[in-house]
């Protein structure tokens, strides 16, 4: 490592004020303090400083989605062989199908955010956030496996210069920018996001799909009249069971789909303590207490209010959000009670857009981005709260 | 007797390099020095020139904004030099030390027939006042206000601090006659806060209300003792006094001069042999460490790792300070860092593995272990701030200098010292106590 440092050190100069790539600056410190951490000391303050830092954070977050990602990819390869009738595969082939597939979303999402990330703090004289290396990763899973790449470049663009930098960059952004992305694309290119055909890999373009596959997701069974074509919720939904449900080989955007997955993901998080459980669970609370009150009051005709409340938590975009989504720091509530009211209220629109709202069939991507809105509102009244507190112990002792 | 209050929050670094329970005289030292940067706020007003001769007790310069709050030298002998910096602003008094101490003579009471006013001017006289802080702020006490209460934090658990109850079994006569002292200046109560370890060393203490602590740092620290005692609201004020100073307090009254003599521990990995030594405020850094084996590449800290002052080899103790910590620098590089498991380091997160080896005594550099970053983590900061304020919300307050928001945030109830272990765990590495002192000048430049 000594011969890396060196070149460092040799071309360090060069990127420095005055140096011939002055202009490179903070894309020549990101990739620095990335290969090393600097040799900075404490000048003012705490003369320690704890280990944590946000490349370790935004790591992690990154750790945990891979269970999420790498199932994403055999259940690309999966749906593919499924939708030809093939199926002759082993879980090697179904997986480097979606390798292949995936892979240059992926890419493309890291090429355009990260360069645009590296503009701004070039413009601004401050260095690279690491916060996109959460987002790279968490806007691949997402969308639907057949959107083009050049949408991806041009969300992705969108999501990081409206989403974030015109706010001041990683921390100051009101939305979730992963979100905001999938958000331009559904609103953007409403016919490339929608439909039965775009979940699976290559079925827009399939000559003859194999017999019995139709593509659709199991939200878009349950609101394509009113899910009047099941007739046992305990059989599941369509060819799915509820087994099917929690391990994920069901067609749904490329990592939302498996439970499992996203629940070791859901561990990682909360066994380091960098995702909230209390946003989690009450996401979950919110979910599940909204989908009791369907059932209750559910009249016979409307089948898809009398699916089981448990039902709304594993299937589609649900868990993935609650985990992922949710819990980012940034964009969620602040304070402690804040967190609680915020991610109960998403559990319950969520469920509300899916089961009342014809047009989505999916609730989880708008209803976050509803109560990131309204978190300032939220942690207002929170905080508010906190300042009588003090305000009565002052008027009581005088 | 008082009540016995539970912390839950905090958090307790263990560091290697605790000071030995071994009490030495330190070498002597050939010069001292009273640094007015350690007043926080402070614009000097020098009354003497190089080459005059002082006493112990002798005012050396006072407050341009508060003329009657002196300042005065530790030691006898010869002002050898008086160091400016910017703008002339001063940076230290040199004292080039007499052989023996001379002091300067002050009244003798008998301390139950003191009186406040009696108590204040010869405070203020001897240049003994500084010693008197006040919540909110954390600056010198304003001596026409009278305080609601007097606050004395009997123990300190920061990292690798010193043990109280072996410094101030020495002299418990001075700290009785100090709290007698003191008791006549406020009307309410004189709260000493001890924790365990240091409820016998006080048991014979009396006029005062004892309270324990239990629970991680920072306990021992003023804000968090009066949030829990007697939360300071708008327009009260908390006086506050170090336990060692109460003792030269004490003898100024009983003795009738200014005996500025200290206990300090010595301590940090850096260190061969941690222990403690008795001097004089404003000493050498050096007389305390002949004779003890430093490493070199060493960050030299008057106080402890959180709130201490960085000083260099050849400088002087602080005035506040109790203690010497010596770590290593962390002035290198390490090849991704970030990712690697680091298990010789220590996290107050659960992102790295320390928090399997809740007992490991580690050595820590001064190495800032990342970059600073907007804030992004939320409620970090809540689990080692055991005051009922909203630790992120007030600091946003701070640097919006929007001073209704700040006032209604609590800023009057914290300092520094309450929010520094904020400023160790916080992952976007953000300066914690220099945002909240900001915040705190502008509230005494807008308010007064």
């Amino acid at each position: 490592m000594k011969a890396l440092r060196n070149i460092l050190d040799k071309i360090k100069p060069d990127f420095e004020k005055g140096g011939k790539f002055e202009k490179f600056h903070s894309t020549f410190d990101a990739f620095e303090t990335f290969l090393f951490v600097s040799n900075h000391v404490t000048k003012k303050g705490a003369h320690i400083k704890d280990v944590i830092d946000l490349k370790r954070t935004m790591s992690v977050v990154v750790l945990a989605v891979m269970p999420a990602l790498l199932f994403g990819m055999w259940n690309v390869g999966y749906q593919h062989n499924l939708s030809i009738g093939n199926l002759e595969n082993t879980l090697f082939s179904n997986f480097f199908y979606g390798l292949l597939k995936v892979l240059p979303i992926i890419i493309v999402s890291y090429v355009v955010g990260l360069g645009i990330e590296f503009i701004f703090a070039q413009a601004r004289g401050h260095e690279v956030n690491e916060g996109y290396l959460v987002s790279g990763m968490l806007i691949p899973l997402i969308v639907p496996i057949d959107t083009p790449l050049w949408m991806i470049a041009l969300a992705v663009a969108f999501a990081v210069i409206i989403g974030k930098e015109v706010f001041g960059g990683t921390g100051m952004n009101i939305w979730n920018p992963a979100l905001i992305a999938r958000a331009f694309l559904f609103f953007a290119y409403p016919s490339d996001m929608s439909g039965d055909k775009i979940w699976v890999e290559g079925l827009s373009n399939l000559d003859k799909i194999a017999d019995g596959f139709s593509g659709a997701t199991p939200l878009a069974v349950m609101a394509a009249e009113g899910g009047n074509t099941v007739t046992n919720f305990s059989q599941g939904i369509g060819n799915w069971s509820v087994m099917d449900f929690l391990i994920g080989n069901y067609p749904g955007s490329i990592g939302e789909t498996s439970f499992i997955a996203i629940m070791i993901g859901a561990v990682i998080l909360l066994a380091t303590r960098i995702a909230s459980w209390k946003i989690m669970f009450s996401v979950f609370a919110g979910g599940f207490g909204m989908g009791l009150l369907f059932n209750l009051l559910a009249p016979e005709t409307n089948i898809y209010m009398q699916m089981p409340a448990y039902y709304h938590l594993i299937i589609g975009g649900f868990a993935f959000g609650a985990v992922f989504m949710a819990t980012d720091p940034v964009s969620a509530a602040q304070t402690s009670n804040g967190k609680y009211i915020y991610g109960f209220l998403i559990g319950v629109i969520a469920v509300l857009i899916r089961v009342i709202n014809p047009a989505y069939p999916e609730g989880m991507m708008l209803s976050i981005l509803l109560m990131n809105t309204f978190t300032p509102l939220i942690d207002f009244y929170v905080v508010q709260g906190n300042i009588k507190k003090r305000l009565k112990r002052a008027k009581v002792t005088a | 007797m008082g009540k016995t209050i539970k912390i839950s929050k905090g958090l307790d670094i263990k560091l290697k390099g605790t000071a030995n329970e071994e009490l030495v005289n330190a070498e002597f030292s050939k010069t001292y020095a009273i640094k007015p940067t350690d007043f926080e706020g402070l614009t000097p007003k020098i009354l003497i020139k190089p080459g005059a001769e002082v006493k112990s007790g002798t005012i050396l310069f006072f407050d341009k904004y508060n003329p009657k709050i002196q300042f005065s030298s530790p030691v006898s002998g010869k002002i050898t030099s008086i160091d400016r910096g910017e703008l002339r602003k001063v940076l230290q008094i040199t004292i080039e030390a007499d052989n023996e101490t001379k002091y300067e003579e002050f009244k003798k009471f008998d301390l139950k027939s003191l009186k406040r006013e009696e108590v204040i001017e010869q405070l203020l006289n001897s240049g003994t006042w500084p010693f008197i802080r006040q919540r909110p702020y954390a600056i010198i006490a304003n001596p026409e206000t009278t305080p609601k209460s007097i606050f004395i934090s009997g123990f300190d658990n920061a990292p690798l601090a010193p043990n109280y109850d072996f410094i101030i079994k020495n002299d418990l006569k001075n700290f009785q006659n100090g709290i007698t002292v003191l008791s006549k200046l406020t009307d309410g109560k004189i709260y000493l806060n001890i924790n365990n370890q240091t409820e016998s060393t006080y048991s014979s203490i009396t006029g005062v209300e004892k309270n324990i602590f239990i629970g991680k740092h920072p306990s021992s620290t003023i804000g968090t003792q009066i949030n829990h005692i007697s939360p300071i609201n708008k327009g009260e004020f908390v006086w506050y006094v170090n336990p060692q100073d109460v003792i030269i307090v004490g003898k100024l009254f009983s003795e009738g001069k200014f005996d500025a003599s200290k206990i300090i521990a010595i301590t940090g990995s850096q260190i061969e042999k941690p222990k403690y030594l008795k001097t004089v405020i404003g000493a050498e850094l050096k007389s305390l460490l002949n004779s003890n084996n430093v490493k070199s590449n060493s960050r030299y800290i008057s106080g402890n790792v959180l709130t201490g002052t960085k000083i260099n080899k050849t400088s002087h103790i602080g005035f506040y300070h109790s203690q010497i910590t010596i770590i290593p620098e962390g002035n290198y590089y390490e090849f991704i860092g970030w990712a690697m498991p680091r298990l010789n380091k220590y996290s107050a997160s659960k992102t790295f593995f320390s928090w399997l080896t809740p007992n490991k005594e580690y050595i820590l550099d001064t190495n800032t272990n990342g970059g600073q970053r907007a804030f992004v983590m939320s409620e970090e900061y809540n689990k080692v701030v055991p005051i009922n304020i909203l630790p992120v919300e007030l600091l946003k307050a701070c640097i919006a200098e929007d001073i209704d928001k700040m006032e209604q945030l609590g800023i009057y109830e914290v300092a520094e010292e309450d929010l520094a272990l904020c400023e160790f765990i916080c992952t976007s590495k953000i300066d914690v106590q220099e945002i909240i002192r900001k915040g705190i000048n502008l509230m005494i430049k807008e308010l007064g």
